[in-house]
């Protein structure tokens, strides 16, 4: 029926609805989230208003979500406009997303924490007053009528307590065991009951057992709860602080944006802005979507996802990405890319899969975890049977206690958050300095790299070549005026050093003339008219050929090649009025990045497609001594495996694209990007600067996380491979000393937590000053 | 004391066969567009062996209702993907076409596990 009155509207009224391209969904599905919505029968209400929305087809509301999923071709605008009429408010999830959710999160975890604690107190209430009972010296056995009332009282409150402070562990001990694994609630359910089970007996039977052994260990069970709840709860604290690089780039997000609709200003919500949508934005206020600015023009600090502190420069034309910050003037600018397409998105999305990704150190550990539960309880079956057949009396006491000691310290807990922490943490650390790590593969890689092959262009220089140096033969001429000329000249060509020529004209304002005659002679120059004056632009070979005179200039010509500059003789009317150089020029940090990374015993090597001699001059400038030049970009990949056949592991950085193979082959790929796109998505790690700081940032972040999950793997390994023996009561043989339940308790509530706390040292990680 | 020694290596023997040795028959098949709904609860994922088609595209939609903060995540470790599970959020993972053999996932510390069969 609904369709039916839907398609009609649809029919008379698609005319003069024509969705605007893409801010409508063609045939797609749309959520939205409602609010205000209190009771079921909104439901009819909600879904009816939006099927009259012309282009919907299908409207269904989730009640328990207070979400609807819109099926259709309608655009979001309308929607939420269709549900605002009727009195509720309406948002889309397509731009929402990652704060909203992290704040669910957040909430969640709070619940939970709340939840433990309170566990904890109720449990720790008898458990506490119990065991100072015991230490101060009242008797914890069962002799007299009257003892044993008052020890079942105390194990029925026990009961309670296993019910209301520790259901979880033994629901979820029992489910997984039905399902054939084994988790920690096992440990916890078994070493918990044992003890309580045991006490039960003494308290009904007494008689059954020697005398010596007529002791309760009801303490012990509300003590292990209790520790074990609060264990948990300070690792919900701590496993929060964990994501703080992430909460950090979702936080970069800006709430509103300011949309120029009808030439009027409207501030919007970020989810309502739309793809081509003319926004502004002032000075001091962050870009709210991606997008390339139309009017205006400013300096705006990228800092929070490049890592780099200058203020970048952006006029007509120029990319803005979100997040980043407005310093100077006021823009305009179109939306190109809005909700989970923008580059932030991009970038959290990849680091939040990177952080759970775990490198190959860790997967021990995990082989050991999966297995640990099942050996564990075998072991503690193994001490109780050796207590009971070689132990002294009373050897059921002693075997009860080693067993649950056994069960509870064993919390495989550390070992399997020794290695996700710290990688959590590391390469969220990594993404705040601008270096994006694509897994943890590449996070162990990088810490091993023992040669970095550097391609020239683009990485160790800026990768457009700019007009360097003037040496003025005629006086009677400007810089200006010869620059004129030449940029003239050369606006027909398509040469890469033409460009340079006519961007820098540009840059100084010159205004171009009109050049006649045009000829361009291959590979030697141009020549024109312009004003009856005829002009040569080339190099050594045009001049002589026009016959001429260098002079002394040619040396001077040379010693600019020298420096791995390109020299243009400008000749006007047969005579030499100038000579211009261009270059393409060595990035301003690259000479310091380049000595960081030998600091590091890092063997560094250049590849290039340039000849010979300018490969070798900008090596020497950087401080390089190996270089391959004359390379064929398909040769690059021929290199690196060169150089992995002389045993290195090596590491590619490369601008991209045309170095795809070579950083593929690569044992560690780094583009150097902008941070978005292909870049992104191709390389084990992207620089999002330009700088090569970032490959020994890099790499100091790498060793750092390392080093870390080293240490929790040692203290994890350690806790659980000298605490199960000391348990099973090896060392009381020899000096008589047996570990009790509850400290095992407290040792595997901290276990955890201490891994978790040591992870959390990394955040405090600084790579070395450039 | 010798029927203690007995029921003890017993309850061994029950336990390696229960937790290592015992293959669980219960599996569920997914719907024929290979997609399946897996409820993370308790402590174990519902259903934890999975059976789907070889040489498609599998989607795995999970609904996380158990709070302990160890099922937020899910990793599927053969195909490097892990995704976080919100509480009451269904959440899907896409996994890609597969050859035939058997295919862990499971949480951060592998306390909860699962198996895809690909067949």
């Amino acid at each position: 029926m609904n369709e039916g009155k839907v398609k009609l509207a649809q029919d008379k009224e698609s005319p003069k609805h024509l969705p605007p391209d893409e801010s409508a969904l063609s045939n797609s599905i749309l959520e939205l989230i409602i609010e205000g919505a209190g009771c079921a029968s909104c439901v009819g209400k909600i879904e009816k208003a939006l099927m009259e929305v012309v282009g919907v087809k299908q409207a269904t509301m989730n009640f328990a979500l207070r979400t609807v999923t819109v099926n259709g071709s309608a655009e979001t605008d309308k929607l939420i406009k269709a549900v605002e009429s009727i009195g509720y408010n309406a948002k889309s999830t397509s731009g929402l997303g990652d704060e909203q959710l992290l704040d669910e999160k957040e909430q969640v975890e709070l619940q939970y924490y709340q939840r433990l604690i309170r566990q904890m107190w109720i449990a720790l209430g008898l458990g506490i007053p119990l065991m100072l009972y015991s230490i101060a010296g009242g008797p914890m056995t069962v002799e007299t009528i009257f003892e044993r009332g008052v020890w079942l009282t105390v194990g029925l409150v026990c009961v309670a307590i296993m019910y209301f402070s520790g259901k979880h562990f033994y629901v979820g001990a029992w489910k997984s065991f039905v399902n054939h694994s084994a988790n920690m609630d096992t440990l916890i359910a078994l070493g918990t009951g044992t003890a309580w089970l045991y006490s039960m007996v003494v308290v009904f039977f007494p008689m059954v057992l020697p005398e010596m052994a007529r002791h309760v260990y009801f303490e012990a069970t509300a003590m292990i709860i209790g520790l074990i709840n609060l264990g948990l709860a300070l690792e919900v604290k701590a496993r929060g602080r964990t994501s703080e690089a992430i909460k950090r780039l979702i936080g970069l997000q800006a709430k509103t944006a300011r949309v120029v609709r009808d030439n009027k200003d409207i501030d919007i919500a970020i989810e309502q802005v739309l793809l081509k949508d003319i926004l502004r934005v002032r000075p001091g206020e962050k870009i709210p979507v991606d997008g390339i600015v139309t009017q205006g023009h400013s300096s705006i600090d990228e800092s929070m996802l490049t890592g780099e502190p200058m203020p970048v420069e952006k006029g007509i034309g120029d990319e803005v990405v979100t997040g980043t910050l407005n310093k100077s003037g006021s823009i305009l600018f179109k939306a190109t890319r809005i909700g989970k397409d923008t580059a932030l998105a991009q970038i959290i999305k990849m680091v939040k899969r990177a952080q759970n990704s775990k490198p190959p150190i860790g997967r021990l550990a995990d082989v050991i975890a999966a297995y640990f539960v099942p050996v564990i309880m075998i072991i503690a079956i193994v001490s109780a049977l050796a207590w009971l057949n070689f132990g002294p009396e009373p050897a059921i006491a002693f075997a009860v206690i080693s067993a649950t000691t056994v069960l509870i310290i064993a919390c495989p807990c550390a070992l399997g958050l020794a290695t996700p922490m710290s990688v959590m943490v590391g390469i969220g650390k990594a993404a705040e300095a601008g270096v994006l790590i694509r897994n943890g593969e590449a996070l162990q890689t990088v810490s091993k790299i023992t040669a970095m092959i550097l391609d020239k262009t683009g990485t160790i220089t800026e990768g457009a070549p700019k007009v360097t140096d003037f040496i003025i033969v005629d006086n009677h001429y400007t810089e200006n005026n010869i620059l004129t000329s030449v940029a003239s000249l050369e606006r027909g060509s398509e040469h890469p050093l033409a460009q340079a020529i006519v961007e820098s004209a540009i840059e100084r304002g010159l205004e171009l003339d009109n050049v006649s005659d045009f000829y361009a002679i291959t590979g030697q120059g141009v020549s024109a008219t312009i004003d009856d004056q005829h002009l040569l632009f080339g190099n050594q070979k045009l001049m002589l050929k026009n016959g001429i005179t260098l002079g002394g200039f040619v040396e001077q010509a040379q010693a600019l090649a020298d420096e791995a500059k390109t020299p243009m003789y400008f000749a006007i009317d047969n005579k030499l009025v100038a000579i211009i150089a261009v270059s393409d020029p060595i990035k301003e940090d690259s000479i310091s990045a380049i000595k960081r990374l030998k600091n590091n015993g890092i063997r560094v090597v250049m590849i290039t497609g340039d000849n010979s001699a300018t490969a070798q001059a900008v090596a020497k400038k950087v401080g390089i001594t190996e270089v391959f030049a004359e390379v064929l970009p398909e040769d690059k990949s021929r290199k690196v495996a060169e150089l992995q056949a002389q045993h290195e592991i090596v590491g590619m950085t490369g601008d991209g694209i045309n170095d795809a193979p070579a950083l593929a082959l690569a044992n560690v790929g780094f583009a150097i990007g902008t941070g978005t796109d292909v870049a992104i998505e191709s390389a084990d790690i992207t620089l999002m600067r330009g700088s090569l700081h970032g490959l020994a940032d890099a790499i100091a972040i790498s060793k750092a996380t390392l080093r870390n999950i080293k240490q929790n793997l040692f203290g994890a390994f350690i806790y659980n491979v000298a605490g199960v023996p000391f348990a099973a009561g090896v060392l009381y043989p020899f000096f008589g000393i047996l570990l009790n339940p509850v400290i095992a308790g407290a040792a595997m509530a901290f276990s955890s937590l201490t891994v978790v706390s040591n992870a959390n040292r990394l955040r405090f990680f600084k790579a070395k000053d450039h | 004391m010798m029927i203690i020694n007995i029921a003890g290596f017993v309850l061994i023997s029950l336990i390696i066969w229960w937790f290592w040795l015992y293959k669980p028959a219960e599996e569920e098949a997914a719907s024929d567009d290979n997609k399946i709904i897996v409820i993370v609860n308790n402590g174990v994922y519902q259903p934890a062996r999975i059976k789907v088609k070889t040489g498609q595209q599998t989607v795995i939609q999970f609904l996380r209702k158990d709070s302990n903060p160890c099922a937020a995540m899910v990793l599927f470790p053969d195909f490097e993907i892990s995704e976080e599970l919100p509480l009451d959020i269904d959440t899907d993972v896409v996994l890609p076409p597969m050859t035939s053999g058997e295919y862990p996932f499971n949480c951060q510390m592998q306390m909860y596990k699962g198996t895809l069969i690909v067949e």
